[in-house]
């Protein structure tokens, strides 16, 4: 199994046609931290998340995960996405819901994999009833769950915060400190500062493709991110 | 069970598993295949006698149409949730994914042929259907492998793409025509007075061909196809 302690997006672009998604993004983040990936809406996060997924080619330039940077069966293995849809069954219960994925992800017991991950979601009650049937903040649960599944090196968060109240905001921020604490990298895009202050150890800006500037200490984080928003408008 | 294999077989009990649950796709499927059969019915049986040879086009226009309607809705499905992302994003081989889905597919799509193949016999006086169904069988089974490989490959490209409901039957029937042809040919040899079996061996033949070529080309293409 491969693993990396570092993610290096170096002079990244991608084209949709003539239109310019993203032009030449650079960063890196380390293992043990949590990057924040802010911007207005369409400012070009969520394609730069399926590019360090591996879902997406960039047009020019790449992405390091360590020493790899071919998009491999095995490098997919270290990489947890939680998009802004759920990528979750709602047919399926949630207990089916996770034992697939971690089916998928090769587990040799995807039932208890499923369970545990269940106990950690406080959902163990509600395992065999159908996603369909969960609130947002269940249903965001369980998918965190379903991305943290195979213990992935890279999370890759897009809009977690989307429809949560106050007590599953503070859930998640917590569960996001423990994987910090645990050594994974963790990139969040959010066009909401508020509800993650306190949370990055670092901030990229985005917008309209373009990368304005990447900000530590959360004085310039919150000073950077209003002249981005406030120019967005 | 190799991991190829094992990886197809979870993504093909997933698929049945929501199907079982929703039957959203066995129904719609049925219920447009049966109408489409009885419109035809309506339109070709005249005084309790149906038009020669009519059982075997009306058979497989039926399995074209509820085909692509099958396959749209499957791929309708992974698109909401955007389940086909999760799906790419495993360390899965992608192929294997293909073969999973198509087997889904292929599934559903046979078992409304079971209820069409004795349908379509009652209505048009067309008994032979069910006078070799081993080589019925044979026909069916080769038919709608051939037709669904193409179908869930494009399935699967167009699941982004604004007009994918247009798109699939304009870019899915020009290209299945061999297989539609095949089956119709096949069909109707089972259902001459004295069946034709070395004519129905020979579009067997044929169709398993189709099938080879197409679920090659489309493992070959697959990966680089989903991986936008």
């Amino acid at each position: 199994m491969i693993d990396f302690e570092e993610l290096a997006v170096e002079d990244v672009s991608r084209h949709f046609g003539r239109r310019k998604a993203l032009s030449k993004i650079t960063f890196t983040a380390r293992a043990g931290s949590i990057l924040g990936l802010l911007g207005p809406n369409g400012a070009g996060k969520s394609t730069l998340l399926a590019i360090l997924g591996t879902l997406l080619l960039p047009t020019s330039g790449r992405v390091r995960y360590g020493t790899h940077a071919d998009a491999s069966a095995d490098l997919r293995a270290r990489i947890g996405m939680l998009g802004h849809d759920l990528y979750l069954y709602p047919e399926l219960t949630a207990r089916e819901n996770l034992a697939f994925f971690a089916a998928l992800y090769g587990d040799a017991d995807p039932g208890g994999a499923a369970d545990r991950a269940l106990a950690r979601a406080s959902l163990a009650e509600r395992a065999n009833d159908p996603v369909a049937s969960f609130s947002r903040g269940m249903r965001q649960r369980v998918a965190l769950e379903r991305a943290l599944i195979h213990g992935p090196r890279l999370l890759l968060l897009d809009e977690p915060f989307t429809g949560l109240d106050e007590a599953s905001v503070a859930a998640l921020l917590a569960r996001l400190r423990d994987l910090k604490t645990q050594g994974a990298i963790v990139v969040l895009a959010t066009h909401d500062l508020d509800v993650a202050e306190g949370l990055f150890d670092r901030a990229v800006f985005i917008r309209d493709g373009r990368m304005m500037e990447a900000v530590t200490g959360s004085e310039a984080l919150r000073a950077t991110y209003r002249a981005v928003m406030t120019k967005a408008k | 069970m190799s991991g190829f294999l094992r990886v197809a077989w979870i993504v093909l009990r997933k698929d049945l598993t929501v199907e079982v649950r929703s039957r959203e796709v066995v129904y719609t499927t049925l219920f447009f295949a049966v109408s489409c059969v009885l419109v035809f019915a309506f339109a070709l049986v005249k005084e309790g006698r149906a038009l020669e040879d009519a059982a075997a086009g009306i058979l497989w226009i039926a399995i074209a149409f509820a085909g692509t309607l099958a396959l749209g809705r499957t791929f309708e499905r992974e698109r909401q949730s955007e389940t086909l992302r999760a799906l790419l994003l495993a360390p899965a081989d992608r192929p294997a994914i293909y073969v999973g889905k198509l087997a889904g597919i292929v599934a559903l799509l046979l078992a409304a042929e079971a209820i069409l193949v004795p349908l379509i016999a009652l209505l048009f006086q067309a008994a032979g259907l069910l006078a070799q169904p081993l080589w019925l069988i044979a026909v069916l089974v080769t038919g709608t492998l051939g037709y669904c490989a193409v179908g869930t490959l494009f399935a699967a490209m167009l699941v982004r793409a604004r007009s994918r409901d247009v798109l699939l039957p304009v870019l899915l029937y020009p290209i299945t025509i061999p297989v539609i042809i095949a089956g119709v040919r096949g069909t109707a040899a089972l259902l001459e007075p004295a069946p034709d079996l070395p004519m129905v061996r020979f579009w067997v033949s044929l169709l398993v061909a189709f099938d080879a070529v197409f679920i090659t080309l489309a493992l070959w293409t697959f990966e680089p196809l989903m991986t936008e």
